[in-house]
């Protein structure tokens, strides 16, 4: 399959007194329809900037991004987001939060089918009793769930998740990756997923992109996740693979850690290389014995 | 704790507030007999003012009214000058918060204009209008319009980012984006300042009333004066009040109802 979402070389650079601050450099990422890839990294190395980038929200210094064939120029609804926190419109209800959307990208159907679709995903995520209650009614649980249905009932090209389970506790953050997880295999969605939390990155994911600490982040290494799907969180942790793909990524966020630590300078590494899905001996033996022992595809 | 117990007991915001006008009053009565002759105490005030009070809507004369009825009338200039200051204020509090460019070019006109009292625009709405009531209205409109523009433009400012993404990300039009997202996230602070606007026309219109001699509680206030009935212009002062406090409270509730 062809490339879907193709970053290339996208930089970030903002104007600051002591000179310009390089967020984000020449970040190369390439994504293939109906992959979910999540970006991990240590708080502030810029993966957010990354994502807020493919949304459209925050302008890019250099490089660009093509989806699904065409390069992408500001927001649009093509791309569902689902945010850290909800960002639900508190003087609407549920469903009027997600008819907002609908209304917008399905203007051609009728009144009754938008609801529909409306009242369709609020019901796979669990909201169907909730419909018309306002946000200040919900749990942030709740209240994420609306905003994953939001996204999905945009019917997108791409899905942009940025951390949006950080803020939920561990149980609630379970059962919304698995209702994310459902939508995505049923929807067959392109995911994009920015994260810190390694284990829900094992989960979910099947390439994971660790990126460098900032200033000038860049793909650090990716780690292709080959457990078969669908995914069961138990099957998962006691694969056999499944610890030592962990310890991977920690390791990496750790080298990362002291890297900063000594404040090394970023080593410019070549990023054609890194964007190849077997860039380091390591990864290549970790992904070649997981696919060995699992069969991937949906 | 001990004053707490103490100041806490049953019916206490009932026995409280009537002993505060006790003493008030008590002060009144001192005033009127040892310091100044010429000021009514409370009793002559009350008898002199019954007809005014037991028949608020009784019309006797042009100038011999139910204190209602003139009260009536200014709340009718009130609302008209009120209503206009909203309906200009608004939009250009909203034009203030939304552009840096119209901000900065016209806060400071906003900034000087908004000091100057309602007794320097009369006369300018005199020379513009030549009647007295259409010079009233405008007064009030003028001065009543700031909190309003202020607190709109203030509102527009603060909406949270994460609510100007949903509408860039939906790619709402302009229209969409004012009316689903931006007036109702400016709600709140908009009835802040359309309390305190209502608040300010309140106080113009007296001002305004006794400049122009128009019917009213102002009006009759200064009336009664240069015919030297001061009992009356008690009885006014207290109407203006109590009229001023029943207003502020039915703006407070709705406005709750928004905060909310």
């Amino acid at each position: 399959m062809s490339d879907y979402l193709i970053l290339s070389k996208i930089t970030k650079v903002y104007p600051a007194p002591e000179g310009p601050a390089i967020i984000v450099q020449d970040f190369n990422l390439s994504i293939k329809k109906g992959e979910f890839v999540c970006l991990i990294g240590h708080s502030g190395c810029g993966k957010s900037t990354v994502l807020s980038m493919i949304a459209g929200l925050n302008e890019i210094t250099r490089g660009g991004i093509i989806l699904a064939g065409r390069e992408l120029v500001g927001p649009g609804p093509d791309r569902g987001i689902v945010f850290q926190a909800p960002c639900l419109l508190p003087w609407m209800t549920v469903l009027e939060n997600v008819m907002l959307g609908v209304n917008q990208v399905f203007y051609t159907a009728a009144r009754q089918e938008r609801r529909q679709i409306a009242e369709y995903y609020l019901s796979v995520v669990g909201l169907a009793d909730a419909l018309h209650k306002k946000p200040v009614e919900l749990s942030q649980g709740m209240r994420q769930r609306v905003g994953i249905a939001r996204a999905f009932a945009l019917s997108p090209k791409l899905l942009l998740l940025d951390e949006p389970f950080g803020m939920l506790d561990s149980l609630t953050r379970f059962e919304l990756q698995q209702v994310l997880l459902d939508l995505w295999r049923k929807d067959q969605k392109t995911a994009l997923m920015v994260t810190h939390h390694v284990d829900e990155a094992l989960f979910l994911a099947d390439r994971i992109v660790m990126m460098t600490n900032g200033p000038a982040a860049e793909v650090g290494d990716i780690l292709e996740v080959r457990f078969l799907r669908p995914r069961n969180r138990k099957e998962v942790m006691e694969h056999p693979d499944y610890y030592r793909l962990r310890e991977q990524l920690i390791a990496f966020l750790e080298s990362q850690t002291r890297r900063e630590a000594v404040s090394t300078p970023v080593s410019a590494e070549d990023p054609d290389a890194q964007n190849k899905p077997e860039p380091q001996p390591w990864s290549l033996k970790a992904a070649g014995s997981a696919a060995s022992l699992a069969v991937r595809g949906r | 704790m001990i004053t707490n117990r103490r100041s806490e007991f049953k019916l206490d915001w009932l026995i409280l507030p009537l002993l505060g006008a006790v003493f008030v009053l008590l002060l009144w009565q001192i005033a009127s007999t040892m310091w100044s002759k010429d000021l009514p105490g409370p009793l002559r005030t009350w008898n002199a003012s019954k007809p005014y009070l037991v028949k608020p809507f009784e019309k006797r004369g042009e100038l011999d009214q139910g204190i209602l009825r003139f009260a009536w009338y200014s709340l009718l200039l009130v609302a008209k000058g009120y209503a206009i200051a909203l309906l200009i204020g608004t939009p250009i509090g909203f034009m203030l918060g939304l552009s840096k460019f119209f901000a900065k070019s016209f806060d400071p006109i906003v900034q000087i204009l908004r000091p100057v009292s309602p007794l320097a625009w009369l006369p300018l709405g005199l020379v513009l209008f030549q009647k007295s009531q259409p010079a009233a209205v405008f007064t009030i409109a003028i001065c009543a319009m700031w909190p309003t523009v202020l607190n709109t433009a203030v509102g527009v400012r603060s909406i949270p980012q994460d609510y100007l993404n949903v509408a860039r990300v939906l790619k709402l039009s302009r229209s969409k984006t004012l009316f689903k997202v931006l007036i109702p996230a400016t709600l709140p602070y908009m009835f802040t300042g359309f309390r305190l606007s209502l608040g300010i026309a309140w106080l113009v219109i007296v001002a305004a009333e006794m400049l122009t001699g128009s019917p009213g509680v102002g009006g009759f206030l200064w009336q009664e004066y240069n015919a030297l009935i001061y009992e009356h212009i008690i009885l006014c002062i207290l109407t203006i009040g109590v009229i001023g406090f029943i207003l502020d409270r039915l703006m407070s509730l709705v406005e709750r109802r928004f905060k909310s």
